[in-house]
This record gives structure tokens, sequence and C-alpha cells, in this order.
């Protein structure tokens, strides 16, 4: 630090990503934009190629920017999850046939016979090289759609994202992080019961030790939640303040109205006639419900910690996500061959030269995110 | 500062009231300390100040409680938050939030702070508490102590005029605890906050009490008084005033410091005497004798896997002896035990210590085989435990879990003892019979739920006891008892030491090591730094020396019990 530094070093340091902490971490919900531009684009091909680059692009910034929390941890768990969506995808293609065409055929299942009324279901028979590639295209679309949001959900902590709802949700926003909570106590729970049955010498699999298991797994998670609630409740949960009869009956009449206008309005225009009159009224309705939505916050008393803040960081990393979306868009309407590479006849896909280069934008956040500490490293703060 | 007027408190389906005809009047500032034997009602009487009793448990509340004027009848427990922190017996099911920073913040968010007075008081709390290292932390990932630190913070930060505890360091370490005790020290202290706490493990809190409140037995009255006061009559007290009882010293000491100072005397009249070795009763054989122990080799062990299936022949395991070699274990990349060495002979018990996390948990895993040894090797009676089917394990080594209640499944107790019959091939009624010996006078059709603490575990220690298994592994198995029943087990752990049977406990019970093994080996970070007789490892160890020995070093006496028999001893 003291060392005098030349003129380009000292203009690229601020550049550089800094270390991560709590008052330079990045909005939930940069992450989540950026994950959900990767899926949408993921949405618009079914190139296996584009795919595999997008999971590459997704694992590498997971890889660079993740932290040590558990919830950091689900990106295996979602990955496998991926892998066992294209399985099932295959297994369907390969018992029940598909409606795709072909000439390949792989080999041939001994084809259950129907009766009449089933004619469009068909079990077993032949295999086609078509069919099964596209299954497996269509599996890998899944699987990288769930893969790109698992890497947000480990990249950014779901509970800071609900805490970004507008005031009068964020009790229920609290509700859902609490229950969120519970999951991986009641696995715990599980595993705790099942070593518990090991001690008394029964077996730990089958039926009758799920249902043993089921009851006091239920029961404890029942007992959490009353003690959760209590502790809620004692430290202010609910405190609401004094409002106004007018505002309290204002706030009612707006939401109300509003999502009355956004029903009314979806209608009109989902049916034929009436697109006129359908657009204006969902926009009244959606301003409406969102003033009530504000309003409605007059009578939450609470105050936000240490909100996240948007900064350039932030929106470079949610503009990366939605660059790639878009550039995935447009390439579909250019050149939508190259993103779906044709199963009859079967062809080789290539790797179509921009629509590849538009997605390596998404590593944006590997460079400009800031920093975490490395995992497993000792907390040097902490022997303070 | 908190006033309790008339109160009596009964719940829905009971018969006589959990509390009755309470009249305190708790003064500011001070840290008043509940004490009395399980069941009386503490909890109750800590919910009722913060409006958790009856607002949130439901049953009727006759009388006035006032907190800072403020009637807890008409104020809800959210409109009391911003007076009372209340921090219950289990830190986790006290989180809301999954960070430390989160957690202090979320009380004063519900109250609505400014955020500049909001950071300004999570950054003192911080500091406070000795947090600011974790600050980021998620807190599923502290250990005990830091958790129960953090829960204390997050009920400080809205600066509350009384803070109210409800055994906050049962669950922790000697270390731990006394982090956290003298953390309430300084609140009293340096911000005046009123603190009631219920604990259970006196030897800890006593000393640092202004004021003692016991409730001698339930729907009895209140007595508050100067702690060396109350001592005196409690029937709940830690070996310190049960020493000073004994040898007659006035006013009774509640601290080690101040017994010493007094302790001359005694020291003198115990120096003739010597304190008892507590050789193992390795002599003693299980009875019924063994069939044909020295032939189980590598044929007989073939045999016996084949078999385990059709076993219904009720066979008890004689061999007691544990053999722990070398053994590692790894849990990603965390290595929760190293090279640990171990041997456990018939009659003999041994206590394991060490902070939390330190691997005595997963040392007793290791031995009932539900942990797999990443390197080394664990023999129980010439088995390997992990790779022995549960049924034939059960009749080698029981373990009593941390929660005793996840032993038990059934909706009565006689069924539970039937269950545990059929489990273990035992004849019927044998469970029952124990049940008898360890837990007399609870009917058959009781539910296990509605057992106090320490006859749960008298009920699970009966159903892993049916298997009549030669080893015996407690883990943890005084947390939330009172002295009273602290004692049965001490009694009933004696008996079945004295049969033959080896015990294991991990505890962070110094008193009741001190009272009950003859080694104790100490684990630090998965490798073991101690192991060797009780006397020798504990006298010389600030951290793991009960009152006793403290009080009385350098001669090496460990409990009351000892010195009361040397004292009649020499009269």
């Amino acid at each position: 630090m003291t060392a005098p530094t030349t003129g380009p070093v000292r203009l690229r340091r601020p550049l550089r990503a800094p270390g991560a902490t709590r008052s330079n971490a990045l909005p939930a919900g940069a992450w989540w934009l950026w994950a959900l531009g990767l899926a949408t684009a993921a949405s618009r091909t079914t190139n296996p190629l584009l795919l595999g680059l997008l999971v590459g692009v997704a694992g590498y910034v997971v890889a660079a920017r993740r932290t040590d929390a558990p919830w950091a941890r689900s990106y295996g768990a979602f990955i496998r999850i991926g892998l066992f969506v294209v399985g099932v995808r295959l297994v369907f293609a390969v018992f029940l046939g598909s409606p795709i065409p072909g000439t390949h055929t792989v080999f041939t299942l001994p084809e259950v016979p129907l009766p009449d009324w089933a004619k469009g279901v068909r079990i077993g028979g032949r295999v086609t090289a078509e069919q099964l590639v596209f299954a497996l295209y269509d599996g890998a679309k899944l699987a990288t759609l769930l893969i790109c949001v698992g890497a947000a959900n480990s990249l950014a902590n779901p509970a800071r994202l609900l805490k970004s709802l507008p005031g009068a949700l964020y009790e229920a926003g609290v509700a859902v992080v609490v229950a969120m909570t519970f999951a991986p106590n009641m696995v715990a729970d599980v595993v705790r019961l099942r070593t518990a049955r090991r001690l008394r010498g029964r077996p730990t699999g089958g039926i009758k030790a799920v249902l043993q298991i089921g009851l006091p797994v239920l029961e404890g998670a029942l007992e959490r939640s009353v003690a959760v609630a209590a502790s809620m409740d004692a430290r202010g949960y609910g405190r609401t303040a004094e409002v106004p009869p007018a505002v309290r009956h204002t706030t009612n009449v707006l939401t109300l109205g509003g999502l009355l206008g956004v029903c009314a309005g979806t209608y009109g225009l989902l049916a034929a006639q009436g697109a006129v009159y359908g657009l204006p009224l969902l926009i009244a309705g959606l301003v409406a419900a969102m003033a009530g939505l504000r309003l409605g916050g007059a009578r939450s008393v609470r105050t936000r910690y240490r909100p996240d803040r948007w900064g350039v960081r932030a929106w470079l990393v949610a503009g990366s996500g939605v660059a790639v979306a878009v550039a995935m868009i447009w390439a579909g309407g250019v050149d939508g061959e190259a993103l779906r590479p044709g199963v009859v006849p079967l062809v080789a896909p290539v790797l179509p030269l921009w629509p590849a280069a538009a997605v390596l934008i998404g590593l944006l956040p590997a460079v400009v995110a800031p920093v975490p500490p490395p995992v497993g490293a000792p907390n040097s703060k902490e022997s303070q | 500062m908190i006033r309790f007027e008339h109160v009596s408190v009964q719940y829905e389906g009971t018969e006589r009231p959990t509390l009755c005809g309470v009249d305190l009047t708790i003064p500011e500032g001070e840290l008043v300390l509940l004490v009395g034997p399980s069941g009386v009602g503490k909890s109750t009487l800590l919910g009722a100040v913060s409006g958790l009793v009856p607002h949130f448990t439901g049953g009727t509340l006759s009388g006035r409680v006032t907190v800072d004027g403020r009637d807890t009848r008409t104020h809800k427990p959210r409109e009391l938050a911003d007076l009372v922190g209340t921090v219950g017996q289990d830190p986790l099911s006290h989180f809301v939030t999954d960070t430390v920073e989160d957690e202090l913040a979320y009380g004063m968010e519900s109250l609505g702070l400014a955020p500049d007075v909001m950071r300004r008081r999570v950054e003192e709390t911080l500091d406070l508490l000795g947090l600011a290292g974790l600050r980021d932390r998620p807190i599923a990932t502290l250990s005990g102590g830091q958790q129960q630190r953090v829960a204390i913070g997050s009920v400080l930060t809205p600066h509350p005029k009384v803070l109210v505890l409800d055994e906050p360091t049962s669950a922790l370490d000697p270390a731990a605890a006394e982090e956290v005790l003298a953390v309430l020290q300084r609140l009293v202290h340096d911000l005046g906050t009123t603190v009631l706490m219920a604990e259970h493990r006196l030897e800890r809190v006593v000393q640092y009490a202004d004021q003692v409140v016991l409730l001698p037995s339930p729907g009895a009255a209140p007595v508050m008084g100067a702690p060396a006061d109350i001592m005196a009559v409690s029937p709940v007290h830690p070996p310190v005033v049960a020493l000073g009882r004994l040898a007659g010293w006035e006013p009774l000491p509640l601290s080690v410091r101040d017994a010493r100072r007094r302790a001359a005397g005694l020291r003198e009249r115990l120096a003739q005497a010597h304190p008892p070795s507590p050789a193992p009763a390795c002599a003693t054989v299980l009875a019924p004798l063994p069939t044909a122990p020295a032939r189980r080799g590598a044929l007989a062990r073939l045999l016996g896997r084949g078999a385990q299936t059709t076993t219904a022949a009720f066979e008890p395991v004689t061999d007691a002896t544990a053999r722990v070699e070398r053994l590692g274990v790894r849990r990603g990349r965390v290595e929760a035990l190293r090279r640990v060495t171990l041997t456990v002979a018939a009659g003999e018990t041994v206590a394991l210590m060490g902070r939390n996390g330190a691997g005595k948990s997963t040392l007793l895993a290791a031995l009932v085989g539900m942990v797999e040894p990443t390197t080394g090797s664990v023999l129980v009676g010439d088995r390997t435990p992990h790779r022995t089917q549960p049924r034939e394990m059960v009749r080698r080594v029981g373990l009593v879990p941390q929660e005793p209640r996840d032993l038990l499944y059934a909706d009565t107790v006689a069924t539970e003892c039937a269950a545990a019959d059929a489990d273990a091939g035992a004849a019927a009624g044998s469970c029952r019979a124990l049940v008898c010996e360890l837990l007399p006078g609870v009917p058959d059709d009781t539910h296990p739920r509605d057992l106090s603490e320490g006859q749960r575990l008298a009920l699970a220690l009966a159903v892993v006891l049916t298997a009549r298994p030669p080893l015996l592994l407690l883990d943890e198995p005084t947390r939330g008892l009172d002295y009273a029943a602290k004692a049965r087990l001490v009694g009933v752990l004696r008996g079945l030491a004295a049969d033959g049977h080896a015990i294991v406990l991990a505890t962070h019970d110094v008193e009741l090591a001190a009272e009950l093994a003859h080694r104790v080996v100490i684990l630090a970070d998965g490798e073991t730094v101690a192991d060797g007789e009780t006397r020798q490892v504990v006298v010389s160890s600030p951290a793991f020396a009960p009152q006793t020995a403290k009080i009385l070093a350098p001669q090496e006496w460990l409990t009351v019990t000892q010195v009361r028999g040397a004292l009649g001893a020499t009269s």
C-alpha cells in the first residue's frame, strides 16, 4: 500500500472488485435478475452447445463469487436435480415414445397392446435416435433453467430477497423466511430420529420406519414453530401503528378496487372483443393496488436495517443477465435455425458465433461483483 | 421494576395451579436468580414477566403482573417488546433471521427505530458481546456459546430494562458459560439492566446473583432474599453451599473464593484422611455368566451374522470392553476426530469432556456404529460397530442420546416398554421391571411427553438397558436435570458400574464427572489432550475442576460426599 504506484495501476485499483462486506453486498435482486436473464436465454434455445455454455457461465460465476453460507451449498443439489430431469425426460421418451418421426432405429421395445380408445398413447415400441436426441435437447433446456435458478439461490441469500418486499407485505415475507428455515431443521430431525431408531435396534429403512419417524418429526416441527412464534411475538413482530380510519378505508378501497381492476383488465385483454378497455383498466388497477400497498405500509411501524443499495456493480450484474436474454431473443428472431438445431434429419449442432459471444457477457459478475472471503479460510477478525 | 401481585397461573387440564399466590417485587438493576426443583413453575413465572403467559401459552392468570408500570393483562408480548427481552432455553428456536447482524437488528426493526440508531446499537452490541468477528456469519454455523450470546444480543439491542433468561448456560461448556455470565454481569453493572434468570446449574451462577428467589415446591409461595440466606434453606444448592453447610461456615460462602478463605480449618481436619481411590469394580462379572466368550473367533462371528435374522433367543453379551485405536473421522473437510485412542474396561466409568464441538458426540456415535471411521478401528466386544446389524449392536452397546425423547416413539409408557422388549428380544416385562426400578411410581398409561426431563431420561435409559448392553453410553445426561434428579441418576449409574457395565459419559458437568467417573478423557479439536484417573486430570484444570476440589486444593477431594465420609470416619 505504501509503495509508490505508477499511473495505470493507481487507475485500475478502484476498478478491481473489492472484498465483499455487508456494506457493498450486491442486492439479492441483482443476482436474481442476472440468473433469470440467463434462464430466459436458455428457454430460447435447444442448442446443446449454447446450453452447455450457459451452464458453464453460471457455474463459473458461482464458483468465483459464492460464499461459505449454508444456502450457497445448494448449487450442487440443483445440478443433480437438472441431471435427474434429463434422465426422466429420456426414460419417458424411451417408454412412451414421442411424436417425433425418425428413421434411425436404435432398438425396439416390446409394445404393450392398448385398446382402441387409447389410440394416442403408446407404450414401448420403436425407439429412434431422433426421439432420443429431441428428448435430450428438451431435457437439457429444462435442466439449464433449473441450474440458473440454483445459481441465483446460491449467490444471493433468499431471505434478503424477501426483505426487499414493500412494507405492507413484510410480515408475510418474514413468515416465508421462517418457513424456509424449517426445511433444513426437519431434515436434521429426520437424521436424528433415524439414528435413534438404530439405537433401538430397528432397521432404518422401510415404510414402517418412515411412519414411525414421521410423527415425531411433525411434532418437533410444530413445537419449534410455536417456539419461534413466541420468540417473534416477544420481540415485537406485528406491532402496528395507529392509523386514522380515513386512511384505513382508503387503503382497503384502493387495494380491493385495484385487484378487481387487474382481474377485469386481464379478462378484457384475453377476451376477443375487450382489447379496447382491457389495457387501460389493467394499468389503472395495477396503479391502484400499488398505491393501496404503499398506504398499507403506513400501518407498519417497521424500519429497515441496512437495506441493500443498488450501486454501479449491482446494475452491471443485473444488466449483464438482461443483455444475455435480449441478445438471445434477438438472435432467435434473426437466426432461429442455429438456436434450434434440427433433429429430423439428424444434424450435428453448430455453435453460432454471435449468440455464443453474447452468452459470455454473463461472465461479467465474476469480475465486477465483490469477492467473498475464501471458502474455509479462518475468520481473521474472530480472534479479537 | 417487576411486580407480581397475588399471581396464580393454572393451565387447562391440570388439577392444581402451577403458580399460586405469588407476591414478588424485583427492584431495578438487580441480577435475580430464580431457583427451585424441576416442575415448580420457574418457566411459567419467567413467561409471565414477558407476557407470553398467558397470552401465548394459554391458561388463566389471576392477579396482576406489572413491568415498569405496564400491566401484562392489557399489554401483549409485542407491546412489551421494548421493555422486556426474553431468551428461552433453546437459542435455536429464538432466531428469526439467518445472519448474526440481521438477528441483532430484528427487534429494533420491529420497534421502528431510526436506521442510524439501529446501526449504532448493532455496532455497540457486537463489541459488548464480543461478536464483532462473527457479524456476517450464518447463525447455523455458530457454536452453542456463540449462539447463546447472539440470542442475548438480539434482545439487548432495543435496550430493554428487563432481561429474562431461562437456563442460559445449561447447554454450554464451562468456558462458554462463563463467557455468557460475564456478559450478564456487565449488563447489570454498566447498563443497570434488571436480569431475572432461572438456572439449574447453580454452581455456575449463584455467586453473581444479587438476590435469589426460591420456589421450594409446586404451588408454594416464593421466598426472596439474599443469596446466602436462601441457600442456607434451599433444597437445591451447589456443592460449595453443601460443603459450607457441612462445615458449618457462617455466613454461607457462595463462591469458591469465599469458601477457600474459610477452608483452612477444614483442610486441617481432612489432612489425616485420604480421599478414597475410585478403583473401578473390574472384578465383578456381569450376571449371567458368559457362555463361551473365548471362542468368538472369525467363524463364530460369521455364523453369528448369518443367524442374526432369526435370533429369537435372548443371549446377553458379556464382553464389555471397547477398544478405539487411532480413530479418525472426517466429515467433508472437517476432521471431527484425529488419532483418538481409548480403551474402556468392564466396570469402568469414563467421562468425556471438552468444549462444544470437540468431538465427544462423534466418538460416541463411532462407538455405536452410526459413524464410519475414516482411519483407525473401533471394536466393541469383538465387533466392528458400523458393520454390525442394529439388532445385534443393541445387545453390545446402548446410547442414550442428548435428547432422550428421540428414543421414545410410543404414546404410553407401557407400549414403549413392550416395544423395547420386542426390539431387544428380551422376555416380556423386562423393560417394565427396569422402569419400576429406575422410575418408581410412573403409571403405565402416562404419555412420555408428559414426563419431566429426569423421568424421560430414566425411561430412555430403561429402554436402552432392556437389551442388557455391557457398554452404556450417555450423551450430556444432566442437561435440564435438577440436583435431586442428578443424584438419582448418579445412584443408578453407580449401581450399573458395580454390576460390571462399562459406562462412557460425554458431559459438560464437572460435578457429575467428579462424582461418577473413574477416568476422565478430555478432547480438544478432535484429539485426546488428557486421559487419566479423574483426580489427576481434573484437580489441576481450572475449567474442569469441581468446586470441592478448587476449595480444598491442594488436597485432592472431588465431591462433598467424599468429604462427608472422611469427616464421619475421623470424628
